[in-house]
């Protein structure tokens, strides 16, 4: 039973990260590069705007950091459960 | 040496490596076949994937894409690229954790049916074949253009090379060559964007100089590219010119599309552990930004280079300051000689209409000031540049800057590696799925390992035949990757994934009305305005944005189809039985990343 209880805690944990990362993911794509970028287009970045930018390059580059901090925080959650392989 | 013995020492090189990686990486076991006995590092998965992913269609037409639309495109970027996001954290490592071979065999056994299993073989077997063809088809022209041989033969070469090492190697030989394809292709596509960025703006990197100052100007490149296509009429490239509602739809039905791709997930069933998994999908993503970040500056300064050659005066953003290029300079100069190479292909063409002897290149229907009072004082009779199409931005983007032979070689080796990688890794998909899925699931559950892995290259060879048959004469449907393949593995196999692993309470039926309800309102909506099975003049509505259903495009009703499916699903499971007590235990085990271990067998 304490384990099935960890492994609820584990869980809830990890649905938690999840929705950190996927507003990060969102708030960069559909955010930022569409929805937003009439809001953020008095930031200018060479010769065009932020969200501009977001579109064609910052929104990948957000991509990327969110994989690797979302494996980083899983690895450190699996060791704390003690569910690491 | 002339261009034709560069082209074919750098693609006969490239070959000689793919066949080595053949013969050292040759396949025992049906571990080896389909999952490369789970022992691919991160990283080399990493790379392994982005060629697996990267198509012809990324390598040779993304960057003109966004070249002649601009800002609007950026969907491309986002949407295939934010779908690893959505791999990482929703499904690679809780699939690789289940620890089969197959996408269908998940659903079969979450869903414990056969029924929802071969549903699952029938979206993958739809969406991989749709795929597939635009390869096969990419590899002919690829082939034609550079080693002037005919379409077909250029095909039959390039499905014997897959034959090769898909079929002695699965997804071991597939593996080690796409690794080998990507530095290819990454190679190809790089050096020309790093020659151009400094002819440009003088950044070496083709990441900053998209955002840096044009050389002799002290305007940035992208204001300067602004004011030249607008002077010709075209719509401003940085600027946002469809509809939003639309642009944010079709970006989400690329990135569920991207992740509900079998080809691209079972590559995540090759590494050995589950944090693998999440840390290679991140290594992918590096790889697969190394390409689409130089995308978008490929796009923009081929489609500045070719503004500029049109009219020498937009070289400085001036772009009425001299006269447009004379057809004498493109009939006869040396600098021009690219022109001439690819009016050969089709791809490029021009018209003297007014008689003054030059090639005035501009958007008929555009309203600028300086264009009209332009077409007033030279007497413009429409746009004499007749044919451009987007593939050339990289295809001869060398040429266009004057690079050397050798690198015009190495783009010819990249187009193919881009091609070759993408064809490998879905045909093993589709093998997999019928000789897995259908023989040893359905017809002959108690074949032998040996008897599998027989089957399994069977299917392999038979797969590359048909491919390369459809390749030859390609069906309408080919054309509609974006929409087909991308929309059904949005309203399909991403929603069916995710309740398996997210939700213990979706059931048999619930999955199964899902999918049908999923894939059907997506190919319903699509055959309304494409034409039923894609024949042209059977479509019930023209396909224009005024007809669309609350402005959204066919190719991004995938997102609908998805919701379809979730709600579907949802309603159906909650009034019929919970699943049994041990698919519920197979959903806790999943979850949980230990106990992975290496290989199964069965």
């Amino acid at each position: 039973m304490s384990d099935r209880q960890s492994s609820n805690a584990y869980w809830q944990a990890n649905l938690r990260i999840i929705w950190v990362c996927l507003a990060v993911w969102a708030l960069a794509s559909y955010g930022f590069a569409i929805i937003l970028r009439p809001l953020v287009s008095g930031i200018k970045i060479g010769g065009t705007d932020l969200g501009f930018w977001f579109a064609q390059q910052g929104s990948i580059l957000v991509f990327i950091v969110l994989i690797f901090s979302y494996a980083a925080r899983m690895n450190r959650l699996d060791r704390d459960h003690g569910v690491d392989e | 040496m002339t261009q034709f013995t560069l082209n074919l020492i750098f693609i006969g090189l490239s070959f000689a490596l793919y066949i080595g990686i053949a013969i050292w990486a040759r396949a025992g076991s049906t571990a080896e076949f389909y999952a490369a006995n789970r022992g691919v590092s991160p990283v080399m998965n990493g790379m392994a994937t982005a060629a697996d992913w990267m198509s012809a269609a990324s390598f040779i037409s993304m960057a003109g894409l966004i070249a002649f639309t601009g800002y609007d495109n950026s969907t491309y970027l986002m949407g295939w690229t934010g779908g690893y996001v959505l791999l990482a954290m929703l499904l690679a490592p809780y699939l690789r954790k289940f620890g089969k071979f197959t996408v269908p065999e998940f659903i079969g056994d979450r869903f414990y049916s056969k029924t929802a299993r071969i549903i699952g073989v029938i979206c993958l077997l739809i969406i991989s074949i749709t795929y597939v063809i635009g390869q096969m088809t990419g590899v002919g022209v690829t082939f034609s253009r550079y080693l002037e041989v005919s379409n077909s033969t250029g095909l039959w070469i390039g499905a014997a090379m897959v034959f090769c090492y898909s079929v002695l190697g699965g997804m071991k030989g597939i593996t080690y060559t796409q690794v080998a394809q990507y530095i290819v292709l990454i190679i190809a596509y790089t050096i020309p964007a790093i020659f151009i960025a400094l002819q440009l703006t003088g950044h070496v990197l083709p990441q900053t100089g998209l955002f840096g100052t044009l050389n002799g100007t002290d305007t940035k490149f992208l204001t300067k590219l602004d004011q030249v296509v607008t002077d010709l009429g075209f719509r401003s490239y940085t600027e946002h010119h469809g509809g939003t509602l639309n642009m944010v739809l079709f970006t989400l039905a690329l990135m569920i599309g991207t992740a509900g791709l079998p080809h691209v997930i079972i590559r995540f069933f090759t590494v050995p552990k589950v944090s693998d998994a999440r840390k290679s999908a991140g290594w992918a993503l590096v790889f697969i930004a190394l390409l689409y970040t130089v995308a978008p500056a490929v796009g923009s300064m081929s489609r500045f280079n070719l503004t500029a050659t049109m009219w020498p005066g937009a070289q400085t953003g001036e772009t009425f300051s001299q006269p447009a290029v004379s057809l004498d300079s493109i009939e006869n100069d040396e600098d021009k000689q690219w022109m001439r190479n690819w009016q050969v292909t089709g791809l490029l063409n021009w018209e003297d209409k007014n008689g003054d002897g030059l090639i005035q290149y501009y958007n008929e229907g555009g309203e600028s000031e300086a264009l009209a009072a332009a077409v007033a004082e030279q007497n413009l009779q429409g746009n004499e540049l007749t044919t451009v199409n987007r593939d050339i931005m990289v295809l001869a983007n060398p040429e266009i800057a004057n690079l050397p032979g050798w690198v015009i070689a190495i783009v010819a080796a990249g187009g193919l590696a881009a091609a070759l990688s993408t064809a490998a890794g879905l045909l093993l998909a589709i093998s997999g799925a019928v000789s897995h899925d259908l023989v040893k699931g359905a017809i002959n559950p108690n074949i032998s390992e040996k008897g599998e892995l027989n089957a399994a290259r069977i299917s392999m060879a038979v797969s590359i035949l048909v491919a390369t048959i459809l390749g030859l004469n390609p069906p309408g449907f080919a054309a509609q990757t974006v929409a087909l393949a991308f929309g059904l593995a949005a309203s399909s196999i991403f929603p069916v994934l995710m309740m398996g692993i997210f939700s213990k309470r979706i059931n048999k039926q619930g999955a199964i009305a899902g999918m049908l309800a999923g894939i059907l309102s997506t190919l319903l909506y699509i055959f309304t305005y494409k034409g039923w099975f894609f024949i042209a003049g059977t479509n019930m509505l023209d396909d224009t944005a005024a007809n669309w259903l609350f402005g959204i495009s066919p190719a991004s009703f995938g997102v609908i189809g998805a919701l379809i499916n979730f709600g579907v699903a949802y309603v159906v499971s909650n009034a019929t039985e919970e699943p049994p007590i041990e698919v519920q235990e197979l959903v806790e085990s999943i979850r949980v990343p230990r106990g992975a271990g290496g290989a199964v067998s069965h």
